[in-house]
């Protein structure tokens, strides 16, 4: 090579522009490559495409599930009894801890038309669950081959508002968003949302940082149902939320922290899950939970199938088998939120007349608490999340986004 | 030939790896930064500038509160830190390294769990607290979490050894002699830490800091942990409009105003410090 072209390629002012254009290429390359897809569902799929697609898929032997932690006892009996039963092998991965997380997570995978891996995800009803939907990212259900799902579903899991005719999800469990509050600390019976905005506990109060969760108790307390909320609602239910906050009412905006916050006592009352606030009882801690008089929420986990899967039939297969009241009623007794399986509560009693000790005393626990089975009394003060469209989930999370990360 | 070229190619994997992991998704941020649209719908290149205005007015008070977190916990470090790197650099004695490996013990523990269990260690009625209010030492409301403090103390706790190390190394190399030196001039002991021991490890200071006031700025965990409900750092709302709003645009857009901010911070500040060359420094 010609020494002075050589020079002139490793000269350091030379490579600098080199580097400079090979930036810019670059820069260019990706300008070019990113504007981040979305795409609304085709319109979603005729029913034969739908008919056509289960027509094609068969049974592959093999099936897995991606579920949250802590919702599948341990040694996985039901999943076992199923690989028994049906011949399926199954992998269980408790990969799940966030929607927002995981549909971040996932989005770009199921965008590039890729698998996931997973045969079986289970999302909670809400802005996420609603965008897997909305993106297609869900394959539609056939209910042909849920016989146990028509037979033992609650009628109030078979009609949602987030998937009306359960098209796309089946329950897994549901759970109710309440009070939870330490009877060591609170010495009155709490009944009313309002008592999270008593001075009286000033700076003993835990609130949900999940924007739902707050904006639903912040309808509630100022009298209107979160399901028919507009934006108006939203800004009042805001500014008393805001008020509650700079009156140092509040201790801190939780996700999961606030079971132990509230059983150490850092806060002595507090927006809670009711499954949480169960195991805690069972533990033999000092925390109560009640629905607000006003209203509490009633949210679901729910079973899909997403787009791409391997094996949509074994999936399908291992939905239906977790819809007999045997299979749910073991499931219940491990997982302690609400069972959508009718019949669960009639074995858990059969099961805690044949107990004794300890186990008896938990069963007799599950099977009076209204935790787990909830009275339709209080059934009737339950409201879902409202389901949000793309341009008022913006306005909604900044409203209350804006109280609690300040 | 082949000499010349050498240490070019030994070079490469690095200007690749910068390339592709550093200007690359630098790039892209840029762009996306200055998109508009909705997770459902896309998001298309508009150019739209205003993204920067709209994110920072509406979370300035979380930018300015990272910042004076970032920076009380750096000075925290500074002043825990230094004597310890000095200690262990002059009078550590034959066990320097068992010194250097305890200070780096905590971090085989995940950082969300230490931080966590900061959290348990300062619960209102835990251990400390607990015991303390039970002798009637503290009033029952007191209370350390869910302040600035804990959330600043936590900063601190977390990336002191990054203080610690760059100063230990920069000590370390300080010439014994010099020091002699200084001593046979009739310098007393804090002249001599003042004239010549001081000025030398400065480039350890320095990058001590780098090390430290960056990730503490930019970190969520422990204000996410050890907050309350007016402690968020501008981490938190990255992530949020990142994971839980899918605003990618936003979420960019407060990314780089982070990144220019601090870029402009630590500039003044090696300027401040007579540092010629920021790099130079970091690399000494």
């Amino acid at each position: 090579m010609d020494p002075l072209m050589l020079r002139g390629m490793t000269q350091p002012r030379t490579r600098r522009n080199v580097l400079k254009l090979a930036g810019l290429s670059a820069a260019g390359l990706a300008l070019a490559a990113c504007g981040v897809q979305g795409q609304k569902a085709q319109n979603s799929p005729k029913p034969e495409a739908v008919k056509d697609f289960w027509s094609q898929q068969k049974k592959n032997g093999k099936v897995v599930f991606a579920n949250w932690p802590e919702y599948m006892p341990e040694g996985q009996a039901p999943l076992k009894q199923f690989q028994q039963a049906t011949g399926i092998a199954y992998e269980y991965k408790e990969v799940i801890q966030e929607n927002a997380e995981f549909f971040g997570k996932v989005r770009p995978v199921l965008q590039a038309g890729q698998s996931l891996g997973y045969d079986i995800v289970v999302m909670t009803n809400g802005v996420q669950l609603q965008h897997m939907i909305d993106l297609g990212f869900v394959v539609e259900l056939d209910h042909k081959q849920l016989p146990n799902f028509a037979a033992n579903a609650g009628e109030k899991y078979k009609n949602r508002a987030y998937d009306p005719g359960n098209k796309y999800t089946v329950p897994y469990t549901s759970g109710i968003t309440g009070i939870a509050y330490n009877t060591k600390y609170v010495k009155e019976d709490i009944t009313s949302i309002q008592s999270l905005f008593d001075p009286k506990y000033k700076g003993r109060v835990g609130m949900m940082a999940d924007a739902q969760e707050i904006g639903n108790f912040g309808c509630f307390a100022i009298g209107v149902d979160p399901e028919k909320s507009t934006e108006a609602d939203w800004n009042k239910a805001g500014e008393l939320l805001k008020k509650q906050r700079d009156d140092g009412l509040v201790r801190k905006y939780y996700d999961q922290g606030y079971i132990d916050a509230v059983a150490k006592g850092d806060v002595w009352l507090t927006m809670a899950w009711s499954g949480d606030v169960f195991q805690r009882q069972l533990a033999g801690e000092p925390v109560k939970f009640i629905v607000p008089q006003e209203g509490g929420t009633i949210w679901t986990d729910n079973m899909l199938i997403p787009k791409g899967a391997a094996n949509p039939v074994d999936a399908l297969m291992l939905m239906d088998h977790l819809y007999q009241p045997a299979v749910a009623a073991e499931l219940e007794e491990f997982i302690q939120y609400i069972s959508p399986v009718n019949g669960v509560v009639d074995i858990l009693k059969q099961k805690a007349a044949e107990a004794k000790g300890e186990d008896k005393e938990a069963l007799d626990l599950m099977i009076e608490s209204p935790l787990i089975f909830p009275s339709e009394e209080d059934y009737a003060k339950l409201r879902s999340y409202r389901t949000l469209t793309t341009a008022e989930e913006q306005v909604y999370n900044r409203v209350f986004q804006s109280i609690t990360q300040a | 030939m082949r000499r010349r070229l050498t240490p070019y190619l030994l070079a490469l994997p690095a200007w690749l790896w910068l390339a592709i992991f550093l200007v690359v998704p630098l790039a892209a941020m840029a762009s996306v930064s200055t998109q508009t649209g909705n997770v459902i719908d896309g998001f298309q290149q508009t150019f739209t500038f205003a993204n920067y205005t709209d994110a920072i007015s509406r979370n300035s008070p979380q930018l300015l509160r990272s910042l004076w977190y970032g920076a009380a916990a750096t000075v925290a470090m500074l002043v825990l830190g230094y004597p310890v790197a000095y200690w262990i650099a002059f009078k550590g004695g034959a066990r320097k390294s068992v010194y250097l490996f305890l200070l780096l013990l905590p971090f085989f523990v995940s950082f969300v769990l230490r931080t966590i269990s900061w959290g348990f260690l300062l619960a209102d009625d835990g251990i400390l607290f607990g015991t303390l209010k039970g002798w009637g030492l503290l009033p029952a409301d007191f209370h350390v979490l869910a302040t600035s403090f804990a959330v600043i103390a936590g900063l601190t706790y977390n990336w002191l050894p990054f203080m610690i190390l760059p100063i230990y190394v920069g000590l370390e190399r300080v010439d014994p002699r010099v020091i002699e030196a200084s001593q046979d001039l009739y310098a007393t002991k804090t002249t001599t830490f003042r004239k010549v021991v001081l000025p030398l490890s400065l480039p350890g200071v320095f990058a001590g800091v780098l090390m430290t006031f960056v990730p503490a700025v930019a970190d969520p965990i422990n204000a996410a942990v050890l907050g309350g409900t007016q402690n968020t750092m501008i981490g938190n709302i990255i992530q949020t409009e990142y994971l839980t709003n899918a605003q990618y645009p936003t979420a960019s857009a407060l990314s780089f105003t982070l990144m220019a901010v601090l870029l402009i911070g630590i500039f003044t500040y090696a300027k401040a410090l007579g540092t010629e060359n920021v790099l130079e420094a970091a690399a000494r």
